[in-house]
């Protein structure tokens, strides 16, 4: 069966040979396992950036092709990244207060172990309690679980909800944004069990590795990401290869036909908005360990947005699309609002890209609605029908 | 001869407009059946009803040998059922080659998990090729169906209802917009399928209705006027006066 799948599908093998090529190409420049002409830092960037695909493949799976234009995905990111920082940042505080207790002259008790892990972790809200959330936080399997259990239980019952209400086109959107952003109010709450607005930390540090240098780990979860990238491609392409895909794309072309031809629209909603914010889930699980640091900011309504803007500019609709557009448009803000991208001296004023640079984004987005709807991806196609012709 | 479907004083009110007024009807299950009517007479209003689009504030509809009522049913449940519903203005999936628009319509499980891992068999796929055949499609398989014609796409759309095997066909319109080539292909399609199920036909166009050669049902206001052979309907002096003497 798999071979009659990627036969039918070349771009699939085209996009996994990219893919590992490009990964082999960045291992061989890293720091920490090659020649060194890649900087640590930009190895983390791109093992975020292969993350931010792999989101980017998930929201062209529920906008691109099933038409629901969900602007909360980020949300469900952002819980896979908390539900995996959790372990991790759980499993290190522990580490540390073990070894801090061992020299001790009487040795610690259980209970006191974990009321130090507890003020370790929550002295910052002004609790030393373990919330009833973080109750399986010692075990890396039940939080792992929870990457995709949690956004894909939030997902289905928000999905429920709102499709058996049939709430669709932008009302669904503007629902979508108020899921995101009421989750990310309630997680700056200092009691909301996660920290507030201080976020959960030190997520670089993968407790039980601490003799693998950062520059070899960085490495490390830049294949982990590349793999989960591929899979995660692979599944999309094989859901919308068969008559699956023919029936999401009925309902994004015309939803009332294809319940007149017997299928419960509302379930397929319901079945591709949660299989996507699992997939989003595991992307934040592996995004926010590279980027250290996660806190409620990055639930914000506009991420969510800027991942429809990705999807746009690369072309939704189709896979490499959306891959495209994450990895070309993250990639080059990172640039441009890193602070890297010389300013440009008009003698009356100075253009800074840190400034503009979110306001040309916005523009782009305007003009490739308006004048490209088929984005980058769309210049493959045209390509295509070009040799085509001339093979003709 | 038992009936297929059986509606029995069906109302429905829009903005206290009454579409459909105390309207009854019904349909053997292997009968050709013309429904005429002005502008404005519920003719589209009724076809929504029986398909769930949209619910009647007050009657009943019997469905099948065990007289099942289609109220409570949605518009997905009732097309499983057997209803399948062909639309004014074509409605097929453009971006979609005519082979997966027939593939999607064959009779087959509904679920989204035995969607996902559905394989067409051989006999699928011989069995769209026929269909395409019939509607006289099938050397455009491979093609998207929004580069067909006019024409073509109505074809392709009784293909996907006869691909669907209900037991009740509804036709709204089916030769607007035809040649008169097209028309007495798409009139023997639809005779043909109503040796084996019941098959509703919505026309304005008498010439086609008479062409049908069947059963004719007038409605008028939401309610049905006259019924009988198009012969017998047109000698009648309230349909002279509401419609065809207009």
């Amino acid at each position: 069966m798999n071979r009659s799948f990627f036969a039918r599908n070349p771009s699939v093998l085209v996009f996994l040979a990219t893919l590992g090529l490009a990964t082999l190409v960045i291992t061989a420049a890293s720091e920490g396992l090659g020649l060194g002409l890649i900087s640590t830092s930009m190895v983390k960037t791109l093992g975020k950036t292969l993350c931010l695909a792999l989101i980017a493949v998930a929201m062209d799976l529920v906008w691109g092709y099933a038409g629901i234009l969900s602007l909360g995905h980020f949300a469900f990111f952002g819980l896979g990244g908390y539900m995996i920082g959790m372990w991790l940042m759980y499993e290190r505080t522990s580490q540390i207060v073990t070894q801090n207790l061992a020299n001790a002259p009487i040795p610690p008790t259980a209970e006191e172990i974990s009321d130090a892990i507890g003020s370790q972790i929550f002295g910052v809200v002004g609790s030393a309690e373990f919330p009833l959330i973080w109750s399986f936080a010692d075990s890396l399997v039940i939080q792992l679980l929870l990457v995709v259990a949690v956004p894909g239980l939030l997902a289905l019952v928000f999905g429920w909800l709102a499709f058996r209400s049939r709430v669709a086109g932008v009302y669904l959107s503007i629902l979508t944004q108020a899921m995101t952003l009421a989750l990310a109010l309630y997680l700056f709450q200092n009691d909301s069990g996660l920290r507030g607005n201080n976020g959960l930390s030190g997520l670089q540090n993968i407790p039980h590795l601490d003799q693998v240098p950062q520059s070899v780990l960085s490495v490390w979860f830049l294949w982990a990401s590349a793999l989960a990238l591929a899979l995660g491609y692979v599944f999309a392409a094989w859901i919308v290869s068969g008559k699956f895909g023919s029936v999401i794309r009925g309902i994004r072309d015309n939803e009332s036909r294809v319940r007149f031809l017997g299928y419960s629209v509302e379930r397929y909603k319901l079945f591709i908005f949660t299989v996507t914010a699992m997939i989003a889930g595991i992307a934040g699980a592996l995004y926010y360990p590279q980027a250290g640091i996660i806190n409620p900011a990055e639930l914000a309504p506009v991420a969510s947005i800027y991942l429809a803007v990705w999807v746009a500019i690369g072309g939704r609709g189709r896979l490499y699309g959306a891959v495209i557009g994450a990895c070309f448009v993250s990639l080059i803000s990172t640039w441009f609002t890193g602070g890297q991208a010389p300013d440009i001296n008009l003698g009356f004023y100075t253009f800074a890209w840190v400034d503009w640079w979110t306001i040309l984004l916005g523009l782009s987005f305007v003009l490739v609605t308006l004048f490209a709807p088929k984005g980058i991806g769309g210049l493959f196609d045209l390509i295509a029908t070009r040799n085509e012709e001339t093979q003709e | 001869m038992s009936q297929l479907l059986e509606v029995s004083g069906v109302s429905v009110t829009f903005d206290g407009f009454r579409a459909i007024n105390n309207l009854s009807f019904a349909i053997g299950s292997a009968e050709l059946r013309a429904i005429i009517g002005p502008n404005g007479a519920g003719k589209t209003t009724f076809m929504d009803i029986v398909t769930g689009k949209t619910r009647p504030d007050a009657g009943r509809i019997r469905w099948g040998d065990k007289g099942i009522s289609l109220l409570g049913l949605n518009e997905a449940q009732i097309a499983r059922e057997g209803i399948g519903r062909k639309f004014q203005k074509p409605t097929v999936f453009e971006d979609q080659t005519v082979q997966e628009n027939l593939l999607m319509a064959l009779k087959a499980k509904r679920g989204a998990f035995s969607v996902l891992f559905w394989k067409p068999q051989p006999a699928d796929l011989e069995r769209v090729r026929a269909l395409a055949t019939e509607i006289g499609l099938e050397d455009a398989l491979p093609l998207k169906s929004g580069t067909l014609s006019h024409g073509q796409k109505q074809w392709l759309e009784i293909g996907m209802l006869l691909a669907q095997e209900p037991r009740l066909l509804l036709v709204d319109e089916p030769a607007a917009g035809m040649t008169p080539a097209e028309r007495e292909h798409t009139t023997a399609i639809l005779v043909e399928a109503a040796k084996t199920r019941a098959v509703v036909v919505v026309e304005h166009d008498m010439e086609f209705v008479r062409r049908l050669d069947c059963r004719v049902t007038v409605l008028h206001e939401g309610a049905v006027l006259a019924e009988g052979s198009l012969d017998h309907v047109t000698a009648n002096k309230e349909v002279i006066d509401v419609y065809l003497g207009r």
